[in-house]
């Protein structure tokens, strides 16, 4: 049985699209069938975090408007055999797409798939309207930061007045060393403020901005965030996953830079 | 934790959080300005039958307040209204 799942979080640059590719790369890892459709109709951007932005043909308008067929529009990722991506439009808006045609859009790849996910635009307008019609689940993605929060508190009201059921939190860029000394919300004052279950934490990580350069999803890789990003899907999978203990970051040559730091 | 932490100003994380709590009970209200202006005119009228108070100085906002049940807070309307003058009328010494 297939799963549409939004990605979704109110305010812009918290990290859906990296999320997105991520989690959609990570479930492809664990042998299932993935498409990604990037539903920001205007500025694209999932491609180039994938690295398939040179072999777009066709896109989601196109298929919406019968322009193309499903499968022609579809990007096959060379890398893992069984993970597609839907690129948008650059050349069009929002209001070329309308919820309906996204419903049908993915019932059409509900037949030969085991996630959909859906990269949502960031705002509360007509492209989110779209990305959240065809879902069964939503990932709401945050900062621990008071803007992003309370934007994600937003799109949590309005995913529960659209009968969105099932939404989960991933609280995205934290900095433990300032947790720690308590310059930033710690994930449980996140969890505790929104009151939606916890489905990942990703520690700000440099190799996110190495990957995004790259175009290589950094999803298994051995740095933090790959490891939390690889943990993330197989608890969208229903295992249960511990989370990660983000301070275990300190090897030998940072703890020896610790001895001799005074803070 | 050591003594002087007593003594240092409250951290930012914590000062974060005072502010989101307080931004998403208005937030989650769903009270408009225009809404809360109604409140406040009305509120004026019913207390002026009583006492002068100054409609300038006037301030209403919807915070939280500690409360039993809930976990632990609720949703509270405040109002700090500044008397002027108490009414002859409305006092019964």
């Amino acid at each position: 049985m297939s799963e549409v799942i939004v990605i979704t979080s109110g305010k812009g640059g918290v990290g859906k699209t990296t999320t997105t590719a991520n989690v959609g790369t990570g479930l492809a890892q664990l042998n299932k069938k993935v498409v990604l459709i990037d539903t920001d109709i205007g500025l694209r951007n999932l491609d180039v975090v994938m690295g398939l932005e040179n072999r777009i043909v066709y896109n989601l308008v196109d298929v919406v408007k019968g322009n193309c067929r499903m499968k022609q529009a579809l990007i096959k990722d060379k890398r893992y055999p069984n993970l597609c991506l839907l690129p948008s439009a650059q050349t069009r808006d929002k209001t070329s797409v309308t919820p309906e045609q996204m419903v049908k859009v993915t019932d059409e790849l509900r037949e030969e798939f085991d996630y959909i996910l859906l990269d949502c635009p960031a705002g509360i307008e007509q492209g989110f309207k779209n990305a959240i019609a065809g879902a069964d689940r939503a990932l709401v993605v945050t900062t621990p930061e008071v803007s992003a929060i309370r934007d994600a508190d937003r799109i949590i009201g309005l995913l529960e007045a659209n009968e969105l059921k099932k939404t989960e939190l991933i609280v995205n860029r934290l900095r433990m060393d300032m947790v720690k000394r308590g310059d930033m919300m710690s994930i449980a004052d996140v969890t505790d403020i929104l009151a939606i279950d916890l489905i990942g934490a990703v520690p700000d990580d440099e190799q996110i901005v190495v990957s995004t350069n790259q175009g290589e999803p950094l999803v298994g890789s051995d740095c933090l965030a790959g490891q939390a990003y690889a943990n993330i899907c197989r608890r969208i999978l229903g295992e249960e996953v511990p989370f990660l203990d983000l301070e275990t970051k300190s090897g030998v040559w940072s703890k020896f830079k610790d001895l001799f730091k005074k803070n | 934790m050591g003594l002087m932490d007593l003594f240092k100003k409250k951290n930012s994380g914590d000062i974060a959080k005072d502010r989101l709590k307080l931004l998403l009970v208005s937030d989650r209200a769903n009270c408009s300005p225009e809404v809360m202006e109604k409140i406040k005119n009305d509120i004026i009228q019913v207390i002026s039958k009583y006492m002068e108070i100054d409609p300038e100085g006037l301030d209403i906002q919807i915070t939280q307040t500690e409360s039993d049940t809930n976990n632990g807070s609720v949703p509270a309307l405040y109002a700090n209204i500044p008397i002027k003058d108490l009414k002859h009328s409305g006092n019964s010494n």
